[in-house]
């Protein structure tokens, strides 16, 4: 009874899967994120089709994925990377191409190709979230906080240390904004050598009062700590800071930089095809508003955000003003110019790195 | 005698008893070769071949001669002051189309660009339209972006071009190279690797010196203890140097911060205003406090190990020919005790230099070191070419400094215990 029972469960499973059940392993950053993930995809897979996922934090950056991919060794299936890296990997033939036709429409009905916002289909990349480098401050220990970049700039109005994440990515374009010039314009004036030498310039102003970070979990310590007066941070981790922890953060939208985070698969990854499959599960529109009831990063479908709700375990909390895309945040956001970033890096690195030891 | 003294002296089989002591002498030399085999194979493949193979990284780059097969000899050929030919270009094209087909346009881009910034992208919106060209390739590429027209691209490309090349090694200490096989410093807001070098020299030897003071006093406690307490004393010694460097790490962390326990007990006591609180960590003090403490143990175990081999006879003998406290230590004792500064010294200073971890956590930017950048271009830039010449000068570094100790100190003159 009890052998024929597991028997017809073996079988029933077996016909909702089609095939026999495997494993990938699936790389991402970590922390709340990563539990988003583990929540609004991992889990739900699963259940349905019976295989399993080993999860594996990693810092981002493509030094992990390049040694597996040279040596010849890859032991990642899927990796949660940013658009720059995701653009770099391809070029360099570190990664596998992804076919968009195999992701599914959106609920609605739209072909996939045109629910995904604009930017966010690569060749070998597919989006899940828009997140986005934002700055906070700590409302109880400010009455009038700031509202502007300018503000971050203005330690004369506003006292107290600031902190930055070490590198000049995000640094110079937040410099220029605050220095005046308009989101459109930012990358046009960072490509040329006076405007990179206004960025420098702008951040002289404040470099005595500033502390650098260098993981996306050490902003909010910085705040709560009282080290800094305010820091600029990944919008979601302060977020969750103020949903979870009950922290006085608030947030400041003013000159939002957005990035996207994309699935990539490295080159000869063992579980190929199980990985396009989580990639095509796991960016349906349902998932992509699942997760955002976990983490205030904006889905990259379309369709997903009327489904969005509230936060997982407070209902009243509604996710979508939190959200970088929302209208009301995203009047004078930046985005990220990954080619610009990819074209400059090495050069605007040695001069931030000479200007910091300097 | 006289009977033997003509021929060899043999042994009992006959054979000459020379050829089989020496025989017998090989088996037992082989048999302690066997035994040192798999230690030696260890740090052969463990330790020689990767530095070996990571040190020619540092001096040797193909990701461009090795896809741009066309253009290779004729960037090679090219005398930098004349105009690229239409050969040139053409060679140029092929190269692109291949390349983008084969998916190595990126390793290429990225080659060149650090050479000369913009040029990724350069390179790889070209490539998109490069099947489609056609002749004459020279206004076909002008025409996809102007600047192939100028010859700083191709300046860079010549340079990249290179395979054994001096690059690295040259951007290692500051410096650049140009396509005309000449070298120019670097300008004034790029130059960062000397400060380093010089500043991670200067971190390492404090550090050893106030090894040095703070642990020789503990030394000479403990061996002129009595060994029960003396054991007692080893093992708070011990102790940290049992747990984790990243724990020491953060427990520093958490004394010296800002509200951390050191500034807490300063405001107490009134030697700091609560506004205007000490900066102890995140700078070059915490960096020079959190490894001296790490390092501490390695200065400790050495001078002890000498120290207890030091007959207190000596010194007393010293005292009773009527030499005072302080002279009876510094001409008796303390010059018995050299080889274990120089051991302890070495050890620390050698450690020291290679710091990452520690300056990474607590140095914030005055304490960064030379392995920092190390790090950051292995893991963060992804240019490990430049990672592995940096290395390279910091080896040529230790290994002078070694050779002057050897020269003025005396290697033989080292003690481990």
């Amino acid at each position: 009874m009890k052998l024929k029972s597991l028997l017809l469960g073996a079988a029933a499973t077996s016909l909702a899967v089609g095939a026999t059940a495997g494993e990938i392993t699936v790389v991402s950053w970590g922390g709340a994120y990563t539990t988003s993930q583990v929540e609004a995809y991992h889990k739900p897979w699963i259940a349905e089709t019976g295989n399993s996922i080993v999860s594996e934090d990693y810092n981002g950056g493509l030094a992990e994925i390049k040694s597996q991919v040279e040596a010849g060794n890859v032991t990642w299936d899927l990796v949660d990377v940013e658009l720059s890296d995701a653009v770099l990997g391809c070029d360099e033939g570190l990664l596998e191409p992804i076919d968009p036709s195999i992701l599914p429409a959106g609920a609605d009905g739209t072909p996939a190709t045109e629910d995904f916002l604009p930017g966010t289909l690569h060749e070998c990349a597919v989006a899940n979230i828009v997140w986005s480098t934002i700055f906070a401050y700590d409302s109880s220990k400010m009455a009038n906080g700031p509202t502007s970049i300018a503000d971050f700039f203005d330690t004369a109005k506003f006292p107290g240390k600031r902190g930055l994440r070490k590198g000049p990515k995000a640094n110079l374009e937040l410099a220029l904004a605050a220095d005046g010039v308009a989101a459109a314009d930012i990358y046009d004036v960072l490509s040329t050598p006076e405007g990179v030498d206004r960025a420098f310039a702008k951040l002289d102003t404040i470099k005595g009062d500033v502390v650098w970070w260098e993981a996306g979990a050490q902003p909010p310590q910085l705040l709560a700590d009282g080290e800094v007066a305010m820091t600029t941070a990944y919008n979601g981790r302060i977020f969750n800071a103020v949903a979870s922890e009950d922290k006085p953060f608030s947030i400041v939208w003013d000159s939002q930089i957005y990035d996207l985070d994309l699935w990539v698969i490295p080159k000869g990854a063992p579980n190929k095809d199980l990985a396009m499959e989580f990639v095509a599960y796991s960016t349906a529109t349902e998932q992509l508003a699942a997760q955002a009831s976990y983490i205030s990063y904006g889905p990259a479908r379309k369709s997903s955000a009327p489904l969005v709700g509230s936060f997982h375990n407070k209902p009243d909390l509604a996710m979508g003003p939190q959200m970088p895309t929302a209208p009301e945040n995203f009047g004078t956001a930046i985005q990220n110019d990954f080619e610009f970033w990819a074209d400059n890096t090495d050069e605007l690195n040695e001069r931030f790195n000479a200007w910091l030891a300097g | 005698m006289s009977d033997v003294a003509n021929g060899p002296v043999l042994a009992a089989d006959g054979t000459p008893l020379k050829k089989r002591l020496s025989q017998a002498l090989f088996r037992s030399k082989l048999r302690a070769f066997g035994l040192v085999i798999p230690l030696l194979l260890l740090i052969l493949m463990a330790f020689v071949a990767p530095t070996i193979v990571f040190l020619k990284r540092g001096v040797y780059n193909d990701e461009f001669a090795k896809v741009m097969v066309n253009s290779q000899p004729l960037l090679a050929a090219w005398d930098v002051t004349s105009e690229p030919s239409d050969e040139m270009y053409a060679a140029l094209v092929a190269d692109l189309v291949q390349a983008r087909e084969d998916k190595t346009i990126g390793r290429v881009a990225t080659r060149v660009n650090r050479e000369l910034s913009g040029t990724r992208s350069m390179f790889t919106s070209t490539a998109r339209k490069a099947a489609k060209m056609e002749p004459p390739f020279k206004d076909a590429l002008i025409d996809a972006n102007k600047k192939w027209a100028t010859t700083e691209v191709w300046e860079a490309m010549k340079i990249a071009n290179k395979t054994w090349t001096p690059a690295y090694l040259a951007n290692a200490v500051d410096l650049k190279y140009n396509a005309d096989g000449s070298f120019e410093r670097k300008s004034e807001e790029r130059r960062i690797h000397l400060k380093l070098f010089v500043r991670t020299m200067e971190i390492s030897v404090i550090v050893t010196l106030m090894g040095i003071l703070l642990g020789y006093p503990v030394a000479f406690l403990m061996s002129s203890l009595q060994a029960r307490t003396a054991n007692l004393l080893l093992i708070l010694v011990l102790l940290p140097f049992w747990t984790s460097l990243l724990v020491r790490t953060t427990a520093w962390i958490a004394l010296l911060q800002g509200e951390g326990v050191m500034n807490d007990l300063f405001v107490l006591f009134g030697l700091a205003e609560d506004q205007n609180r000490f900066s102890l960590i995140y700078n070059k003090t915490g960096s020079l406090i959190a490894m001296t403490h790490i390092l501490l143990p390695f200065m400790i175990l050495p001078l002890y190990s000498v120290m207890k081999t030091i007959p207190p006879s000596y010194v007393r003998a010293a005292k009773s020919m009527g030499a005072s406290n302080w002279t009876a230590f510094w001409r008796v004792y303390f010059p018995q005790t050299i080889p274990g500064i120089g051991a302890g010294g070495i050890l620390v200073f050698i450690l020291a230099i290679s710091f990452y971890i520690t300056p990474a956590l607590v140095g914030g930017e005055s304490g960064t070191m030379i392995s920092n950048f190390i790090d950051f271009h292995m893991r963060s830039s992804l240019n490990w070419s430049l990672a592995a010449a940096m290395g390279a000068v910091l080896l040529v570094i230790v290994l002078f400094l070694y050779w002057l100790y050897d020269r003025i100190v005396g290697i033989d003159n080292m003690k481990l215990g």
